[in-house]
């Protein structure tokens, strides 16, 4: 018998809190971008797990479209890091403020 | 106990790739030198990909290794070295009083909740699965042929939409990390 689906599922639930933890505490935006990536990687866990518990492909279909759209999004947020550096000489959050009130 | 209701070797692979993927989480988040972290973030990726292999999807836990062990890890080495930023970071400091405990509250919560919401649901939908026309899934070397038979015929404007994001991604970072010299000559000419 394989293992059943909730155990995967609860593991991919504490991958997300461990993603989103590092997330919302990290000052790096390099360290915040692989959080998301932490993050989406819980949701394909789940994706997968769903489409063996339900017999449906839909759900690694999605996975493959959460890969392309995390590749994209990866390419843009490093670039705009890239950016920021240029002018702040620093990759860290806390400097992007001049919209404090 | 687990013994008697699953098979040894599935839950020895199960938690092998448990151990993987929450040991590198927490390496990410935790480590101080960027590189670190990203190292942390490949072996949460290969602890993925065998959770993916346990359940079959054969294809993903390939892609999962080519594009995200592969291609995203080194593109963060790349700017990581790029940038110069492989240094410590400071971890130790709290720059906004209260953000962790604060932070750490709002996961647990949230956790807590979708795992509650888990025990008590059921998933029965009695829908019949869209994309495989009511078939059930056929494990083993037909996994590739059913994802790409899917996803180039039930899924095939979202993969071309998917092209065409890729292409605008491409150009917008290009665009974006070269804005900033294109600026600097223009103001050197004026």
């Amino acid at each position: 018998m394989t293992i059943p689906a909730s155990w995967f599922l609860i593991v991919a639930a504490a991958l997300f809190g461990v993603g989103a933890f590092g997330f919302l505490t990290r000052r790096s935006a390099l360290i915040m971008f692989m959080c998301v990536e932490l993050m989406l990687n819980a949701v394909n866990l789940t994706f997968v797990t769903f489409s063996r518990s339900l017999g449906d492909i839909a759900g690694q279909a999605s996975v493959f479209f959460v890969l392309v759209v995390a590749a994209a999004e990866v390419t843009v947020g490093l670039g705009i890091v890239v950016a920021v550096f240029r002018r702040r000489n620093s990759a860290s959050v806390d400097e992007l403020s001049e919209l404090k009130g | 106990m687990i013994d008697s209701i699953h098979s040894l070797p599935d839950v020895i692979t199960f938690v092998v790739a448990t151990l993987l993927i929450l040991t590198g989480a927490v390496g990410v988040i935790a480590a101080k030198n960027p590189v670190h972290s990203a190292l942390s973030l490949i072996m949460t990726f290969f602890g993925v990909s065998i959770a993916f292999i346990e359940q079959g999807a054969h294809f993903l836990a390939a892609v999962e290794i080519i594009v995200y062990a592969g291609a995203i890890v080194v593109l963060f080495l790349f700017v990581i070295m790029f940038l110069g930023v492989d240094r410590a970071d400071e971890v130790s400091v709290d720059p906004l009083v209260g953000q962790r405990p604060l932070a750490l509250a709002g996961v647990v919560v949230t956790i807590a909740g979708v795992v509650t919401m888990m025990s008590r649901a059921g998933w029965v939908t009695g829908a019949p699965a869209l994309s495989t026309g009511g078939q059930p899934m056929q494990g083993g070397n037909e996994n590739i042929k059913e994802l790409g038979t899917a996803v180039f015929t039930t899924y095939i404007y979202a993969f071309e939409a998917t092209a065409a994001l890729l292409i605008i991604a491409v150009v917008g970072a290009v665009i974006l990390a070269r804005k900033e010299r294109v600026v600097d000559e223009q103001e050197g000419v004026a």
